[in-house]
């Protein structure tokens, strides 16, 4: 039962772009009698000044993220949690991933790779630790991309929210998990 | 509030780089990852030029008033300073599906759209407004529903019980977010306009 749903879904999404990139122009020049060719290069064009916009936002935060990885200071977060997790029952293995992943997409898919290479794609661990890569985003990455295309410097609470949002999915993560699998 | 994460974080990184020898690597990251933002951001052009003139498409035949009015009861409550017929509830609500439906792609450059158009009502340019917060909060929350193709690769025939796991997870993450949004834009530190916020 619930392995056909979640086929369904995942065929259906295969359809999602095609039906949308023939859908819309469908309808609009069908439909509406827009000008569909000549819209969309008006429309294309916004992509390269708002590309070119978010350059200095992303070097400042990649900068930032990149020193952070490469310094090990997530190894020596991982020595000091680890026995504090341990009380509160959060698999140390999957601790890395919960780290990474509001810091860096590549980063922390690499190391959910490393972990279903290492413990199998049945195993607890795997499942915590894509559960953990579904339900949170890469919080850094994303506010500094979307504030910088608008030029917005002062994001007031908006890096709270997220990382909150993204505790509770991981401790989420680990809990339904633990719960749903164990 | 920015300044200081973002030199807690360079700080940090050459204290811990300096004590666990791999100061090296530090400054190699450091300009390895000032070109990858560049490459990054390059290559975001094609993709972006593609669903912006979709979106385009969608705005001009009218599409997009057409979701903004659907999820309108919606929206009102998530963003009660954007006037729900302005073309930025419509982005917003396309990026979401976009999300939901585990399309990357798609959902930046729809969300950098709704962000343009939020601007346009932001009085303040290099400030956030609340909408924009909140916008983001739920963005970083990860709305989505269906894995993506990379964690279905990955995990295989255990897709179906990620799938499951990771629909409540989200749901929990995702209404902290909205709730953190809510209970953070009321807090006096946050208040708008602060000429004192760093």
């Amino acid at each position: 039962m619930l392995e056909s749903v979640a086929d369904i879904f995942n065929t259906g999404a295969k359809y999602v772009i095609p039906l949308l990139l023939c859908g819309i122009p469908f309808y609009g020049l069908v439909v509406k009698k827009v000008k569909v060719y000549e819209v969309f290069v008006d429309g294309a064009q916004e992509g390269f000044t708002i590309a070119v916009r978010i350059i200095p936002f992303l070097v400042a935060m990649l900068v930032a993220i990149g020193m952070f990885r490469a310094s090990g200071m997530l190894d020596l977060l991982l020595v000091t949690l680890a026995p504090v997790l341990q009380l509160i029952n959060f698999p140390p293995e999957n601790l890395l991933l919960a780290l990474m992943r509001p810091l860096s997409g590549s980063g922390s898919f690499g190391l959910l790779a490393d972990l279903v290479e290492q413990y199998g794609p049945d195993s607890l661990t795997a499942k915590i630790g894509a559960t953990m890569f579904g339900s949170t985003e890469t919080t850094f990455y994303v506010l500094a991309v979307y504030f910088g295309s608008v030029g917005v410097k002062k994001i007031r609470y908006a890096l709270f929210a997220g990382l909150m949002a993204d505790l509770v999915g991981i401790f989420s993560a680990v809990y339904i998990c633990q719960l749903l699998f164990a | 509030m920015l300044n200081y994460i973002w030199f807690a974080i360079i700080l940090l990184s050459v204290i811990a780089g300096t004590v666990t020898g791999k100061i090296d690597a530090v400054t190699e990251a450091a300009i390895a990852s000032a070109e990858t933002a560049v490459e990054l951001s390059i290559g975001l052009i094609g993709i972006m030029a593609l669903w912006l003139g979709i979106m385009k498409i969608a705005e001009e035949s009218g599409l997009v008033d057409l979701i903004a009015k659907v999820v309108k009861p919606i929206t009102l409550k998530l963003f009660p300073d954007v006037p729900p017929d302005h073309p930025a509830i419509g982005s917003i609500v396309l990026n979401m599906s976009a999300n939901i439906l585990g399309l990357g792609n798609a959902a930046t450059p729809l969300g950098l759209k709704a962000m343009q158009e939020l601007q346009e009502i932001n009085p303040n340019k290099d400030t956030a407004t609340d909408a924009m917060c909140m916008f983001l909060a739920i963005n970083t929350s990860s709305v989505q529903l269906l894995l993506p193709a990379t964690v279905v690769g990955l995990m295989g025939t255990s897709s179906s019980q990620v799938f499951l796991s990771t629909i409540l997870a989200t749901g929990l993450s995702t209404t902290t977010g909205i709730i953190a949004a809510k209970v953070l834009a009321k807090m006096k530190r946050f208040s708008l306009p602060s000429p004192a916020q760093e």
